[in-house]
């Protein structure tokens, strides 16, 4: 008896009759390794950095995200206390055990508490570190990984995320490309175990079609875009 | 009770009119879905573009079909997954159940999946002692109400608060009584701490895929709760139920298809989370389930390719087709007993299980077309349900009296005048008749179907072309 793979490619080829089956596999082949967008709408392709952030904030606050602005890195921890202070949030936050977040000296900030590692069922407020915000709608790009674990994006009734500018780009291509093989410039990938986009809170309309903030994962965005994440 | 089978479509169908509290749900859809869709698409100047793009990927994928699964198949094994093939609903289940059971799993939590809904999964394993417990908020509203989801994209859109009300009181003893739950909020609160506990015990997670990567072997699951990824992160495995026809080439194609799914579905620019995920856990992940399987499933699609039907796996389930469609806007999604309702089950249920068991479902159309103007795919469902129609008729599965008449019909339109000697007749008749009724008749023969309901407004004596042929004093100048 044969398999059900086998079955179903049968039936498949049954209908296939009469292709050219050379033609067809050189067209499939270069179609997997093409690394080009089909069509990209004009206001994903921002023309200036400072273009780019700006359409970001405006979609991400659409979206019903928080959008904050900092300097450096340093001044990171000084908008999380302010912002979780404002919405009368807990002083304490899992933390993405990310390098590039080290440099904010979470340690300096006394009244902020932080435990670096992934989300526990405990933990009211997560923060992390974003690979990518897309200007295109608003959309953070976020990673799985030792780094960044997916749990924070989830978990916590509060998210925020750290988005240095420079990481804005226009559209989702553009934010997965460096992710992707690519066989003209020879680079080999595979994907994170996850790659989430993320267009503001969750939220549900399933009760009578009336929107509602915040159904299983998070009920509140922040984001602290840092202009020179690299600087002092 | 709405009998769950497409042959009761017309009892289900009246019954459904006179529901008041359905039509009370239904209420809210009318505004809701259309006008945000309608903005959307005005906002995003490509949108007519990024459609055809759409419609021109998926002919693309579907005329490979075999070549792209195979590509999928292989990149998602390189990425540390595990495939698995399934004919039909009964092999799909048994997949998913050997997978429980070499885990040891007690409770499966589930995001919203369609096929799921087809292979009926969870009555299976409740079956074999495992509890599915939906997380979707509509789908765990409906699971306690112990219905089938009426709308692809709002299963609970024919339920009121007070009825999500009852069900939670009934269902959440350990809470009590006496709680208010008269507001959303509350509803909506009280879902979200029940879940909770759920999603963290659970030993298995159960997603669906809005599409498949073939080029880097990645499933891809869309939705607005954020319920699909504690599904997915949480428990040691994640398995993934696909109809085969969810894969695209790559992630360029993706992207295209993303860009139009949440703006026909729900009107928002981009839905909250959409989440590629590839293999398993990686070493040095702090989280993540620790085997990935992929189920693929067939159950009646591969025998659409190279037919008439091939089109309709184009579909990406947004639900726009039955937002817009009057039919479904009247009667709601149960009474089609299918899993996929309005216009698009009336061309998938009879293809997936037979015309003979879904024959009322093609009928079930004015053609008014609405359903194929806002498809993001452009599938030509009118056509389709025609297609539907024919076969039908070609396989003498319409009453008698009706197969006369449509000969007779037949007859008439390839020979003009006796078209126009018909036409003329009864514009004449009718209108005769309908001077005693001040222009309305209550009765018309052969037209009780309309005139049980409603009179039937009489024609003015003169037929469309004799007054076209007659002076036109209102002409307009020719430009």
């Amino acid at each position: 008896m044969s398999t059900a793979r086998e079955q179903i490619f049968a039936a498949l080829r049954q209908g296939f009759r009469g292709r050219n089956e050379a033609a067809a596999k050189v067209g499939v082949d270069a179609r997997l390794a093409r690394r080009a967008p089909n069509l990209v709408p004009a206001r994903a392709k921002p023309e200036q950095k400072r273009a780019a952030v700006a359409a970001f904030t405006a979609m991400a606050e659409e979206a019903a995200a928080t959008v904050a602005r900092v300097n450096t890195m340093i001044d990171v921890p000084g908008a999380v206390a302010d912002y979780l202070r404002n919405h009368n949030l807990p002083m304490r936050a899992a933390l993405a055990p990310d390098p590039l977040l080290d440099a904010a000296r979470w340690e300096r900030r006394k009244t902020l508490e932080v435990r670096k590692g992934r989300a526990e069922a405990f933990d009211e407020v997560g923060i992390s570190l974003a690979y990518r915000g897309v200007a295109e709608t608003g959309t953070l790009v976020m990673l799985s990984g030792e780094n960044t674990p997916t749990t924070l994006n989830f978990l916590p009734e509060t998210e925020i995320v750290i988005l240095p500018a420079d990481r804005v780009v226009g559209a989702y291509e553009e934010a997965l490309a460096p992710l992707r093989s690519n066989s003209e410039d020879g680079s080999r990938h595979s994907l994170p175990r996850v790659v989430n986009f993320v267009t503001g809170p969750s939220r549900s309309a399933d009760i009578e079609q009336a929107l509602q903030l915040g159904a299983h994962g998070p009920r509140r965005l922040h984001i602290v875009i840092v202009d020179d994440a690299a600087g002092p | 009770m709405t009998e769950m089978s497409p042959l009761h479509f017309k009892e289900n169908a009246i019954r459904a009119l006179g529901d008041a509290e359905l039509q009370r749900a239904l209420g809210n859809m009318r505004q809701g879905f259309i006008e945000k869709r309608t903005k959307a698409a005005e906002r995003l100047p490509e949108f007519d573009a990024l459609r055809d793009k759409a419609k021109e990927i998926k002919d693309h994928v579907l005329a490979h079909l075999d070549l792209y699964l195979e590509a999928f198949e292989k990149n998602c094994v390189a990425g540390g997954g595990t495939v698995h093939w399934a004919k039909d609903s009964a092999q799909a289940r048994d997949i998913v159940l050997n997978i429980c059971r070499l885990v040891g799993a007690e409770t499966v939590t589930k995001g919203k999946s369609m096929v799921g809904e087809e292979i009926e999964i969870n009555p299976f394993l409740e079956a074999n002692g495992i509890r599915p417990i939906e997380t979707d908020l509509g789908e765990y509203i409906i699971q306690l109400r112990n219905e089938p989801p009426s709308h692809l994209i709002a299963p609970a859109i024919h339920v009121n608060k007070e009825q999500i009300a009852d069900a939670f009181r009934q269902h959440h003893r350990d809470l009590s009584p006496e709680r208010p739950l008269t507001d959303r909020a509350a509803l909506l609160n009280e879902a979200r701490r029940a879940l909770r506990e759920r999603f963290l015990e659970a030993d298995v997670g159960i997603t669906g895929a809005n599409f498949l990567i073939a080029e880097t072997g990645s499933t891809v699951i869309v939705t607005n709760e954020g319920n699909g990824d504690l599904t997915q992160t949480l428990p040691r495995i994640h398995i993934v139920l696909a109809s085969i026809e969810k894969v695209v080439p790559n992630f360029d194609d993706a992207a295209t298809l993303i860009r139009v799914l949440a703006r026909s579905a729900t009107g928002q620019e981009m839905s909250v989370y959409t989440t590629v995920s590839t293999g398993r856990k990686r070493p040095g992940d702090l989280d993540g389930p620790e085997q990935f399987h992929v189920v693929l499933i067939d159950n009646g699609r591969s025998k659409l390719i190279g037919t008439e039907f091939q089109e309709v796996l184009r579909c990406i389930r947004c639900g726009a087709c039955l937002n817009h469609c009057p039919v479904y806007g009247s009667v709601g999604g149960h009474a089609y007993g299918s899993v996929y309702p309005g216009p698009i089950g009336k061309v998938l249920t009879p293809a997936l299980q037979g015309l003979e068991n879904a024959r009322d479902l093609p009928n079930a159309s004015t053609f008014c077309g609405r359903c194929e103007e806002v498809c993001p795919m452009r599938i030509p469902l009118p056509k389709m349900m025609r297609h539907w129609r024919e076969q039908e008729y070609a396989k003498r599965m319409v009453a008698p009296r009706v197969r006369w008449a449509l000969r007779l019909w037949a007859l008439a339109a390839r020979l003009p005048s006796l078209y126009h000697f018909g036409a003329r007749l009864a514009a004449w008749w009718l209108y005769r008749r309908g001077k005693k009724g001040r222009g309305r008749l209550a009765k018309v023969p052969y037209g009780e179907g309309w005139t049980r309901f409603r009179d039937f407004p009489a024609p003015l004596g003169k037929t469309f072309q004799s007054q076209w042929r007659g002076p036109r004093r209102h002409r307009r100048p020719s430009p």
